[in-house]
């Protein structure tokens, strides 16, 4: 295991004393007693509970929907620290619409040498049709939800990308929301940089990517798999936010090689569509023939440039974890700088001499699917039975191309309330980066995530993990 | 808006409005059931066939019991109809359209699903009636949120439009539970007990007070009819909820530019009501009138589905 956690509020060593942005939080957590704490925490519960905010576990009938818990201790971030975060995130993002771009068109930096051509061309998220097709203003991930995760005062990591319909956007705005409800007087001693305008942002993204031919009232929809996709809540939760209609592909028709939705008073032309279905599912004619979820003749509509499809299909290979250990390479191809957030160590094991080094420590190491997600099929080393570890190296060892590893990092820990009070449990941070015509836009703040079981590294909602309020200060942090 | 939307929208108010018709029908053969000389079993078939969905019931009718027939009322998923089954639609609805709902609406619709387990506990346990009341209550907060919170548009609309459609349904079948209640042998028609009977039902729509005020006299069974059906003034008479939907027909018709079968259909049920008189309608014979009615009605949702592109 890794040594004692960096936290967010005490800081790396004993006796450094609280962080200075987390003054007020601090002081706040002394002065309120547990229950009235706990009882807050209730309520909190109670609001997300009634309001519906829930999300669907696969595989599991026992609880068709739960809450992802809420903890109300803030994550707090002070302003200089999100200023870097913030651009080496644009830089980031950037450097990935730019690979997009070229896999897609000239293989320059396949060419270049840098990337093994099969690892692109071969890579089951590569998309053909994507050749043919050139994305209005060149942008492909226009929403993007980078994971990052912390271990000490200035070392800040990409865990990975999430490029293709990255979720948990909704999880800040309500989780904002209610601390405003519970704790609207702590909120108000801090200078906390609002996240509220994030709806406008995204709304001011689409239209602005929307095909040349759309007029100046481009019509805008989310595309959602249906009430049964694990983040319906989201969907709809967006798509009501931003004012514009929550369709399902049976909503929709393609004719003339133009996207139409069926409305009460006959069809209505659709210009851009933020779909929440995953590629393969997106049109039969083009991808899965099975699909149901999709809408059929959808991707001719978008190579004849009527119709924006966000993010573009194939945007996936963006966020393939073994495409991921290549982004410093990336991220120095196209900008000509080194990356101001660094990865995460990571071992391809697709590489021989890699291979033999994570064979050779597999229970220090977290070991991943490269196209895995959602905290699935994944070895956590120091957590896992001697079986466990077995079983995964035989798998390994089958096919040491689809597995990727890394260090167990200490990833920061932030104080959490639980039943016996406050304790440490790891968090990660995904912000979300919207990337229009003219640029990109962060709204400041994210969603954390937390490990909510003591000790556990895994944050992901599906596997128990809870979510907390993410806090930019102001400059000068306190009012 | 979509019209899978405007789909949702139209069933949300249906399910919801069935749900409180069960409710009250089943206190109706509660009240039926506390009667003297009432073949009880007669109580429990007639609230079964009353409610549509008889055909669906996995036993013999002729010896149901009280206890079978509540429970394949409230609480039987397999019940397409049943007050669990509605709620549940309405429901699940209600997160797929929930971008088209207030927050209050949709509170409503989540609230009375998720505590409906916990009540329906209850209620098996013993009183059946706080269940009912609840039920009844859940359509009172609904449509108390409707008119309060809603724009007064399209989702509006088509809510409304389900909820009076279903109603006038509604209100026609639990007035042809009287024909599926036989009196027992001796007993005549407009004698005390058909009396009694008629009161319940007028008691179970909470409309003995409103039957006062309009007739200044006491209670006789023609003119509950009267008033159940052909009064305009009485909001859940065939005549007011037809006059409602063709109000908000007219509605959409205006946004949507759209006319269609709906608004013939309903223009001609309406008429149909206005010039008929009570004594008429005796004398060809309620039951009659009430299952043309019934199918008219059904009819004229067809023709919704049809004009709006559901």
């Amino acid at each position: 295991m890794p040594g004692p956690a960096f936290d967010e509020m005490w800081g790396g060593e004993e006796g450094d004393g609280v962080r200075p942005p987390y003054e007020e939080v601090a002081s706040w957590l002394e002065n309120t007693p547990h229950d009235e704490l706990l009882q807050r925490q209730d309520a909190a519960e109670t609001i997300f509970r009634k309001l519906g905010i829930t999300f669907a576990v696969y595989g599991d009938d026992a609880a068709e929907e739960r809450i992802i818990p809420f903890d109300i201790v803030p994550r707090v971030i002070s302003s200089d620290e999100w200023a870097r975060l913030e651009r080496g995130l644009e830089q980031r993002v950037s450097a990935i619409n730019a690979f997009l771009c070229d896999i897609y068109g000239r293989r320059e930096i396949l060419s270049a040498g840098l990337i093994p051509e099969e690892l692109v061309l071969a890579n089951p998220q590569f998309r053909l049709p994507m050749t043919r097709i050139k994305p209005p203003h060149g942008v492909w991930a226009h929403i993007c939800g980078t994971d990052l995760v912390r271990t000490g005062p200035d070392s800040f990591f990409v865990l990975e990308d999430n490029a293709r319909t990255p979720s948990g956007v909704s999880y800040m705005l309500e989780d904002r929301e209610a601390m405003q409800r519970l704790f609207p007087g702590l909120l108000a001693r801090h200078k906390v940089r609002p996240v509220e305008h994030y709806p406008d942002t995204l709304l001011a993204m689409m239209r602005s990517v929307a095909p040349p031919g759309a007029g100046r009232d481009p019509c805008c929809v989310v595309m959602t798999p249906g009430p049964f996709n694990s983040a319906f809540y989201e969907h709809s939760f967006l798509a009501d936010r931003i004012g514009v209609e929550l369709v399902e592909g049976n909503d929709l028709f393609v004719r003339d090689r133009a996207v139409y939705m069926r409305t009460t008073e006959g069809p209505r032309r659709v210009d851009v569509i933020y779909r929440r279905v995953d590629d393969d599912y997106l049109d039969p004619l083009m991808f899965r023939p099975d699909s149901m979820l999709g809408l059929p003749g959808l991707m001719d509509a978008y190579s004849a440039g009527n119709v924006t499809v966000v993010n573009a299909p194939g945007t996936g290979i963006a966020d393939d974890k073994a495409i991921y250990s290549y982004m410093p390479e990336i991220v120095r191809f196209y900008s000509g700088e080194d990356a101001i957030l660094p990865n995460v160590e990571t071992h391809r094991c697709r590489e021989p001499d890699a291979l033999a080094y994570v064979l050779d420590r597999l229970p220090e190491l977290v070991v991943k699917l490269v196209d895995g997600s959602g905290g699935y099929g994944m070895l956590v080393g120091p957590t896992a039975t001697a079986a466990e570890i077995e079983a995964f190296r035989a798998r390994i060892v089958a096919s040491p191309e689809r597995f990727i590893a890394q260090p167990t990092l200490a990833l920061s820990t932030c104080p959490t309330l639980t039943a016996k009070g406050l304790a440490p449990r790891h968090v990660d941070l995904r912000p979300f980066i919207l990337t229009g015509a003219t640029g990109s836009t962060i709204v400041p703040g994210g969603l954390t995530r937390v490990a909510l079981t003591e000790g556990s590294l895994v944050v992901n909602s599906s596997q128990g993990g809870g979510t907390k309020d993410t806090w930019v200060l102001h400059d000068g942090g306190r009012r | 808006m979509l019209s899978r939307a405007a789909s949702s929208l139209y069933w949300i108010g249906r399910h919801i409005e069935r749900a409180d018709f069960t409710a009250r029908l089943i206190e109706a053969a509660l009240q039926f059931d506390l009667l003297p000389f009432t073949e009880t079993q007669s109580d429990w078939t007639s609230a079964m066939q009353a409610s549509g969905s008889a055909g669906l019931f996995d036993g013999d009718l002729a010896t149901a019991t009280r206890e079978m027939v509540t429970h394949f009322l409230a609480f039987d998923q397999g019940n397409p109809s049943s007050i669990i089954s509605c709620l549940e639609k309405a429901r699940n609805d209600g997160r797929t359209v929930r971008t088209a709902l207030t927050r209050e609406c949709f509170e409503t619709l989540n609230d009375a699903w998720m505590s409906f387990r916990p009540r329906a506990r209850n209620a098996r346990g013993g009183d059946l009636q706080p269940f009912l009341d609840w039920v009844k209550e859940v359509g009172r907060t609904f449509e108390g949120a409707l008119h309060r919170t809603m724009l007064r548009n399209e989702p509006c609309w088509f809510l409304q439009l389900g909820l009076v459609l279903e109603r006038a349904d509604n209100t026609a079948r639990l007035l042809d539970v009287k024909y599926h209640v036989l009196l027992p042998k001796g007993e005549q028609v407009g004698g005390a007990l058909d009396q009694a009977q008629w009161t319940a039902l007028l008691r179970s729509v909470s409309a003995v007070t409103a039957y006062r005020w309009v007739y200044r006299e006491g209670l006789q069974p023609w003119l509950i009819a009267d008033l159940m059906i052909l009064r305009e003034e009485m909001p859940r008479s065939l005549a007011a909820c037809m006059v409602e939907a063709n109000a908000l027909l007219a509605q959409l018709r205006r946004t949507s530019g759209r006319t269609g079968p709906a608004d013939r259909q309903v223009r001609a049920l309406q008429a149909c009501l206005t010039d008929r008189n009570i004594e008429e309608i005796f004398q060809s014979g309620l039951h009659e009138f009430l299952a043309g009615f019934i199918s008219d009605s059904n009819r004229l949702s067809l023709a919704v589905a049809e004009q709006f592109l559901f």
